[in-house]
């Protein structure tokens, strides 16, 4: 039953923003050219970045990247529409729907991000498996925290600014897991080396998914 | 008779709070210490510093009860209880980074090193001023109570990890480090775990007294705005009679 509901307000998720595919050009504009201005800022040739600075940059951008793809699952939506929707759907389904829907969206948009760094930056990647499962994980991570974090700044009346103070400090134990397997994976290193790390992520973003099904009910009651 | 023996019951655990500062500072300055290279007589600030921690989580934790309860029973009270341990919290963390920097300068030879405690208790600090400041961002009483309520639960469950799992994990200038997020009891000797224990016990009670202080001023504070507004609305009613 849950299930039905989160799969039919996913579908509205996904066709609403096909139908207004200027919020998703823009986030997309906004990946490549902040890449462009790292790029440019470094004032470098391609391929001479180093790993450890190649890695935190690339998390550092897709961390904007995402606060600003994230926001707008609450923050701009319409109020009738929202208050339309919440009248049919129960709050978990709504929650559930978002959070997979932005792990979608962030996926896409660490795709893009990562096709157009490796262009002009340059490929260090040596274990690519790895790096596209962390991919994985991290986008689910971020996606997790901040579209719960979204729906608590949309409440509120500075929101653009107080989704970037609240989102921040409680997305860094994620950050740190991902930008450490990140780095193995750039290292080259077996899967197995990143284990522990992994592990962690994985039931980071299982507590805060379990919090976000508990907590948003009474967030959306507002 | 009754009343003084009444007043008493309640207030043994602030005389309890001053006795054990009281010991603290006596024993914490002038009791015998291990004589450790490096470290020399700096040790002593453990008595000062490492209990901010103790009470800091204890205030923060008990913050989150009170938002817990707050979502079950939305009562004024129980947001202001929330909101004020939070507060105290956040001066013990503050107190900690402090003295714990100041302790570094003498001991590593810097104030800030790239430490997984250091980092934890930095964001721990940084989570909570966004409490505040989403706290502030609210016109309505009810709506600031119960989302300020959310984001605290939410923000606690998510500083656990990082407080207690991450520090496991890497290496730190901490004692314990690399498997324990506090210290190995034989970190300690005993003569300095005499004053030790105490002394979070001690600390903890006077940050749970200064929350019962802030609430008390706060209660009194909405008395006198709500007598403020009667006196008002009764001075415009004599008012608007005398015209009539």
């Amino acid at each position: 039953m849950l299930w039905k509901e989160i799969m039919l307000l996913l579908r509205k998720e996904v066709v609403l923003e096909w139908r207004q595919r200027y919020a998703l050009n823009g986030i997309l504009l906004y990946v490549v050219s902040a890449v462009f201005v790292c790029y440019l800022s470094f004032n470098l040739q391609s391929g001479r970045l180093q790993v450890v600075t190649w890695n935190a940059l690339f998390w550092i951008i897709m961390l904007f990247a995402a606060v600003n793809a994230v926001a707008k699952s609450f923050v701009q939506e319409r109020a009738g529409r929202a208050i339309y929707y919440y009248t049919v759907a129960s709050p978990q389904g709504i929650i559930l729907s978002k959070i997979i829907y932005n792990t979608l969206l962030l996926l896409l948009l660490a795709t893009i991000c990562l096709l157009v760094y490796i262009v002009v930056m340059g490929n260090p990647i040596q274990n690519g498996g790895l790096f596209a499962l962390n991919l994985l994980l991290g986008a689910a991570g971020f996606s997790v925290t901040l579209t719960m974090v979204s729906s608590i700044a949309s409440k509120a009346n500075n929101h653009s600014s107080l989704m970037a103070i609240l989102g921040f400090p409680v997305i860094i134990p994620i950050l740190l897991m991902v930008i450490k397997v990140s780095k193995n994976a750039l290292d080259g290193l077996a899967l197995s080396v990143s284990y522990d790390e992994m592990i962690i992520l994985v039931a980071i973003n299982a507590i805060v998914i379990a919090l976000s099904y508990i907590l948003f009910p009474y967030l959306w009651r507002t | 008779m009754m009343q003084t023996a009444n007043s008493m019951k309640k207030r043994w655990w602030k005389i309890l709070a001053i006795l054990l500062i009281g010991y603290t500072i006596t024993a914490g300055l002038l009791a015998d210490v291990p004589r450790l290279p490096i470290l020399n007589e700096t040790i002593r600030v453990l008595h000062f510093h490492v209990p901010m921690w103790f009470g800091m989580f204890m205030l923060l934790a008990t913050s989150v009860v009170y938002s817990v309860k707050y979502l079950r029973k939305p009562t004024q009270q129980n947001d202001l209880f929330a909101s004020e341990f939070a507060n105290t919290g956040i001066l013990f963390g503050i107190l900690g980074v402090t003295s714990g920097s100041l302790w570094a300068k003498f001991a590593w030879g810097t104030f800030w090193t790239s430490d997984p405690k250091l980092n934890g208790a930095a964001i721990a600090l940084l989570i909570y001023f966004a409490y505040l400041i989403l706290r502030g961002s609210f016109d309505d009483e009810q709506r600031r109570a119960r989302i300020s309520a959310i984001y605290n639960i939410f923000a606690f469950a998510t500083l656990v990890p990082l407080l207690f799992i991450l520090p496991r994990m890497t290496d730190s200038l901490h004692p314990g480090n690399g498997g324990n997020p506090g210290f190995n009891s034989y970190d300690m000797d005993s003569n300095l775990r005499m004053v030790f224990y105490p002394a979070v016990i001690g600390w903890t009670l006077l940050g749970v007294w200064l929350t019962s202080l802030r609430i008390r001023l706060n209660i009194i504070k909405q008395h006198t705005d709500e007598r403020f507004e009667e006196n008002l609305l009764r001075t415009r009613n004599h008012a608007m009679a005398d015209d009539h």
